[in-house]
């Protein structure tokens, strides 16, 4: 079972990335792009086959390992 | 005293440690690898040395936070042991939970590799006993993750208890809150700090400013 865990920075959390990727937009000539925050994506192909048990264990996977929840917070999906 | 260096893969400033400690107690630090499950017996000394430790995949850190050897500096850490970490390894001690907050990704993006100037914000401990309080001393710096961060009420907490162990005097080029460079653990036994006094303790190198960290827990762990 494939999982996917979008890890972002918080609110008041600086991104620097996002931010110079929102400069480059601007240079680039595209208007109107506000805020630009910048994130991980990580997919897990998982031998669990029931979807509860899989989206629990990958939040315990993001917990422990994926997302510093200091700066981050996650996001689990089933794909 | 007896101290010992962790190594995992992608460190690479565990020689200019080793140096450092040796020149001040005459004895070799132990290398101990990442794999390894335990310390030497009679370690008066962890020290996490500098580097990017496996590649700073995923975060600066955070799979070495999680390496085997970490249980046994958690446990050391937790009995009152000294633990000292410098960039890579401040960064480790953070995403470990030996340290509260984070070290982000520089302000500015650039990698920064110059010298910055601390100013000693807590004296008196293992660690800064050999300096005054409000003294200022130069530090090589090289980092693109020195950014630290924590929550209000933490950098509050931080201040309030004076675990504020140094600061950057000069300029503030990583963005770090409050201009932190090294904080230390409410019972003072574990600091961490993103520049190298390690790299400024022989004059063949330009300069003595980082002595005083070597001399201060060469002083105070003797013996112990």
């Amino acid at each position: 079972m494939k999982v996917r865990v979008t890890v972002m920075p918080k609110t008041g959390v600086l991104d620097p990335q996002g931010k110079a990727i929102s400069h480059a937009l601007g240079e680039l000539g595209f208007s109107g792009v506000g805020e630009v925050l910048t994130g991980k994506v990580i997919e897990l192909d998982l031998a669990e086959t029931d979807p509860e048990a899989a989206r629990s264990a990958a939040e315990a996977m993001a917990r422990r390992l994926l997302a510093n929840t200091v700066i981050e917070a996650f996001r689990v999906e089933l794909v | 005293m007896n101290a010992a260096i962790i190594v995992f893969p992608g460190t690479n400033r565990e020689r200019d440690m080793a140096l450092a400690l040796t020149r001040v107690t005459g004895r070799k630090p132990a290398m101990v690898f990442h794999r390894e499950t335990a310390l030497p017996a009679g370690t008066d000394l962890v020290v996490l040395p500098g580097g990017f430790s496996h590649g700073d995949y995923l975060r600066c850190g955070a799979m070495a936070a999680l390496s085997p050897i970490m249980a046994a500096v958690r446990e050391f850490a937790m009995g009152g042991g000294h633990v000292l970490g410098v960039c890579n390894g401040f960064q480790i001690l953070c995403e470990a939970g030996l340290l509260p907050g984070v070290l982000l990704r520089n302000a500015g993006l650039r990698f920064l590799s110059m010298d910055c100037v601390l100013r000693v914000e807590r004296a008196g401990t293992a660690f800064t006993s050999h300096w005054q309080k409000g003294a200022t001393f130069r530090a090589p710096m090289a980092h693109g993750d020195g950014n630290y961060f924590a929550d209000e009420a933490t950098l509050d907490r931080l201040e309030g208890e004076g675990l504020v162990a140094f600061r950057y005097a000069d300029a503030n080029r990583n963005g770090a809150a409050r201009d932190i460079a090294g904080i230390l653990s409410p019972n003072l036994r574990v600091l961490g700090l993103m520049p190298h006094p390690e790299d400024l303790v022989d004059p063949l190198m330009g300069g003595v400013d980082g002595l005083p960290l070597f001399t201060s827990m060469a002083e105070a762990l003797v013996g112990v």
